[in-house]
C-alpha cells in the first residue's frame, strides 16, 4: 500500500479563553490517500471547519493548533514555516469556502483574483495566465468565460461566485482540495448541480478531496471514505459501504435515522432526531464525548473509550461486542 | 463610471450655484450696503449716489448675476478696506494657505495610514496602545498651545527653524507638524478600524488560502477596501484645512487666506469675505467631488448604483 497523500494524528485545536480553555478538535486521526474523497459529516459546532483551517495552516493567531504527527506528501506540517505553508496553499492544497458571496475580494475583478492564484506560484506570462483563467472558468461550465474575468463579484450571483472559487482553487492543479460546506450557502436546486461539478472535476484531475457536508445523501454518492464528528472527535470512520449499511456508532445511527429512506420510511413517519445538546467544549472529557445524549449510556461510558475495528472500519463505543480493540488509529 | 462623474459634476454645479447664491447675499446682511460704503455721516444724496454708483438699486437677481458673471471671471470688485481689487489681495494669501493644507494633509496621511495598519494588525499591542495615546493627544492638545511649545524648543531653545514668516521652506515645517497632527487622529483611528473589519472578512481567509504573503495579505486585499472611507475623511479634513488653518496661520505669522478673512470680518470688508467665503466653500466642493470619483475608482460597487 502506498503511503497515505495526507495523515493525520491526534490533531488538537485550543482556543484559550477567559472562562477555560476551549478544545473544539480533541485528537482526531485520519489518512487521506492519493486522489481519494473523504466525506465529513457531523452537526454544526463539532469542528470540522477548524479541523480544515488547521491542516491549511490558517488557524487565527488566537488558536492553538497541536499534533502528534501531519504529514502531507512527505512534508511535515507541523515543523513548516510560514514561508513553506505559502508555498503549498493555493499551489499543492486548495480550499474552497462555505461562503462564496464574501470569499472574493470585492474591488477586485474576477479576471485578477484567479490570476493571482496562479502567479503567486507560477512564473509565466500574465497572457497565458489569463488562457488559464478563461479554461478554467469554461471548465467549471460558466458561459462567455472571457468576458466574465473583467466582472466584479458583486455583478455574479451567489452560485457563479462558488464556481469562479471552484476554478481559483484548481488554477495550480492541487493534489488536495478541501471544500467546507461548500453549498449549503447556495439555493437547493443549485447544491447538486455545483456538488456534482466539483466532484467530476476532481475525479477528472486525479486529485483528493476532503468534503465537509451535511448532505448524507451527497455521501453516499460521492465518499470513498466517510469520517463522523461528533463534539472535537471522529467516533467513526470507515468506507461509505461500512458505515452506511453497518453503522457501529449511536451517533452514526442517529445521523442515518434522520434522513429519510426511499422504501423503508413509510409516508407520514417520524424521522429520527438526536435528542440534547452537543456537550460543552471546555475542558477535557472523560469517557465517550456523546454519552450524554446516547440512549444506550451506562456506566461503562464513563471509562477510558478503546478504538476498536473490523477490518477498515474504526468507532469507538463499549456497547458493540465482537469487534477487536483497534490495532491502528486511521484506515 | 462617466455617468457617475458626469452625475456628481451636475450636483457639485448646482451646490456651487447655491453657494455663490448665498454668499452674495451677505452683502445684505448687515443692513443697507450704500450705508456702509458711504461711511458714517453721510449725507442721504451721497448714500444715493453711491447706490447707483455701484448698482445697489437694480433688482438682487440682476445684482447677483451680473456678480457671479464677474466672479467667475476672477473679479470680486473691490476691497472696502484697501480699496484693491480682492483678487490681487486673495490670490497671494490663498497660495500660502494651499501649500500649508497639501503639506499638512500629506503630513497627516503618511504618518496615520502606516500606524493605523500597524495597530490593526496587532489589536492591542505595545503598538497599538502606543498609538492610541498618540492619536488621544493629537486630539486633545490644542494647536496653539502644540504650536508654540514646538516654537519655543525648536525656534527659540534649539534655533533649527524659524518662527515665523513664509521666506523658505523652514517656515512651513513646524505648521505642517502642527496642521497634520490636527488631523491625524481621525485619519488613523478610520483606517484602524477599517483594517479590523476588513481583516475579519472571508476574502482576506480566501487571499491567505491562496498563498499570499502577509505583506500582500495586508495591503494589496486589506488597505485596498479599508482606504475607501478614508478617502472621503481625508477629502472633508483637506477642505477644512484650506479655510480653517487660521489658528495655525496667526501662530506661525503665515499670513495666509484664512488670517485674512477672520480679519476682513473684524473689518466689515464684505467683497473679500464673499470671495473667500466662496472661495473655501468652492474648496470643500472639489474635494468632495474628488473624493467621490477616487472611492467609485476604488469601489467597484459605487460605480453600479
Ligand atoms: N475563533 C473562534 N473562537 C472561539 N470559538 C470558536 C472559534 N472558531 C470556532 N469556534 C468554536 O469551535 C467550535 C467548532 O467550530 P467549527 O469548526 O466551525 O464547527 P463546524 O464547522 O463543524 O460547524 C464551535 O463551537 C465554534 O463556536
Ligand atoms: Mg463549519
Amino acid at each position: 500500500m502506498t503511503s497515505p497523500l495526507l495523515s493525520v494524528r491526534n490533531l488538537k485545536v485550543d482556543i484559550p479563553s477567559g472562562s477555560g480553555t476551549l478544545h473544539p478538535v480533541r485528537g482526531i486521526d485520519f489518512d487521506l490517500h492519493r486522489g481519494e474523497v473523504l466525506c465529513v459529516v457531523g452537526e454544526s459546532g463539532s469542528g470540522k471547519s477548524l479541523t480544515s483551517l488547521s491542516l491549511m495552516g490558517l488557524l487565527g493567531r488566537t488558536l492553538e493548533r497541536s499534533a502528534d504527527r501531519m504529514e502531507f506528501d512527505g512534508i511535515n506540517l507541523l515543523g513548516a514555516s510560514g514561508r513553506q505553508m505559502r508555498k503549498l496553499r493555493g499551489a499543492r492544497m486548495a480550499m474552497i469556502f462555505q461562503e462564496p458571496m464574501t470569499s472574493l475580494n470585492p474591488v477586485y475583478t474576477i479576471g485578477d483574483q484567479l490570476i493571482e492564484a496562479l502567479l503567486l506560484h507560477r512564473r509565466m506570462p500574465r497572457a497565458q495566465a489569463r488562457a488559464r483563467a478563461v479554461e478554467l472558468l469554461e471548465k467549471v461550465g460558466i458561459t462567455a468565460a472571457a468576458s466574465r474575468l473583467g466582472q466584479y463579484p458583486h455583478q455574479l450571483s451567489g452560485g457563479l461566485r462558488q464556481r469562479v472559487m471552484i476554478a481559483m482553487a484548481l488554477m495550480c492543479e492541487p493534489q488536495m482540495i478541501i471544500a467546507d460546506e461548500p453549498t449549503t450557502a447556495l439555493d437547493v436546486t443549485i447544491q447538486a448541480q455545483i456538488l456534482r461539478l466539483l466532484y467530476d472535476l476532481v475525479r477528472e484531475m486525479d486529485m483528493a478531496m476532503i468534503l465537509i457536508t451535511h448532505d448524507l445523501g451527497v455521501v453516499a454518492r460521492v465518499a470513498d471514505k466517510v469520517a463522523v464528528m461528533y463534539a472535537g472527535e471522529l467516533v467513526e470512520t470507515g468506507t461509505v459501504a461500512e458505515v452506511f449499511d453497518q453503522p457501529l456508532h449511536p451517533y452514526t445511527r442517529g445521523l442515518l435515522d434522520c434522513i429519510p429512506q426511499p422504501g423503508k420510511t413509510g409516508r407520514g413517519e417520524p424521522l429520527g432526531t438526536i435528542p440534547g445538546i452537543v456537550p460543552s467544549l471546555v475542558g477535557q472529557v472523560d469517557g465517550c464525548v456523546f454519552r450524554t445524549r446516547c440512549t444506550q449510556a451506562g456506566p461503562a461510558c464513563l471509562g477510558p473509550i478503546p478504538r476498536r475495528s473490523r477490518d477498515g472500519h474504526l468507532f469507538r463505543c463499549v456497547h458493540t461486542d465482537g469487534y477487536a480493540p483497534a490495532e491502528t488509529k486511521a484506515i | 463610471m462617466i455617468n457617475f462623474v458626469l452625475r456628481r459634476l451636475g450636483l457639485a454645479l448646482l451646490v456651487s450655484l447655491t453657494v455663490s447664491f448665498l454668499s452674495f447675499m451677505l452683502i445684505f446682511l448687515s443692513g443697507d450696503p450704500a450705508v456702509a460704503i458711504a461711511g458714517e455721516g453721510a449725507s442721504m444724496a451721497d448714500i444715493e449716489a453711491v447706490r447707483s454708483q455701484y448698482g445697489f438699486d437694480r433688482p438682487i437677481l440682476v445684482q447677483y448675476f451680473a456678480w457671479l458673471g464677474q466672479a467667475v471671471q476672477g473679479n470680486f470688485g473691490n476691497s472696502y478696506y484697501f480699496n484693491l481689487p480682492v483678487t490681487d489681495l486673495v490670490a497671494d494669501r490663498l497660495s500660502v494657505t494651499v501649500k500649508l493644507g497639501l503639506c499638512g494633509m500629506g503630513f497627516a496621511l503618511i504618518t496615520a495610514i502606516p500606524l493605523g495598519v500597524i495597530a490593526a494588525m496587532r489589536p492591542n499591542s505595545i503598538v497599538d496602545r502606543t498609538a492610541l495615546l498618540f492619536s488621544v493627544v493629537g486630539q486633545a492638545i490644542p494647536s496653539f498651545w502644540f504650536g508654540l511649545i514646538l516654537i519655543v524648543v525648536f525656534a527659540v531653545q534649539l534655533r533649527w527653524l524659524p518662527a515665523s514668516g513664509t521666506d523658505s521652506w523652514k517656515n512651513f515645517v513646524m505648521p505642517t507638524i502642527v496642521l497634520g497632527y490636527y488631523a491625524m487622529p481621525a485619519i488613523m483611528r478610520l483606517t484602524r478600524a477599517g483594517m479590523l473589519d476588513v481583516l475579519n472578512s472571508d476574502f482576506i481567509r480566501t487571499a491567505r488560502a491562496k498563498g499570499s504573503s502577509e505583506l500582500r495579505v495586508m495591503f494589496k486585499h486589506g488597505l485596498r477596501n479599508a482606504i475607501i472611507p478614508v478617502v472621503s475623511l481625508a477629502a472633508v479634513q483637506m477642505g477644512f484645512m484650506l479655510g480653517g488653518s487660521i489658528v495655525v496661520e496667526s501662530i506661525f505669522a503665515l499670513n495666509g487666506a484664512g488670517y485674512l478673512a477672520w480679519e476682513s470680518i473684524a473689518r466689515n470688508d464684505l467683497p473679500t469675505v464673499q470671495a473667500l467665503i466662496l472661495i473655501f466653500s468652492m474648496f470643500y466642493i472639489v474635494f468632495t467631488l474628488i473624493a467621490d470619483v477616487l472611492n467609485a475608482c476604488l469601489d467597484p460597487r459605487m460605480r453600479s448604483s
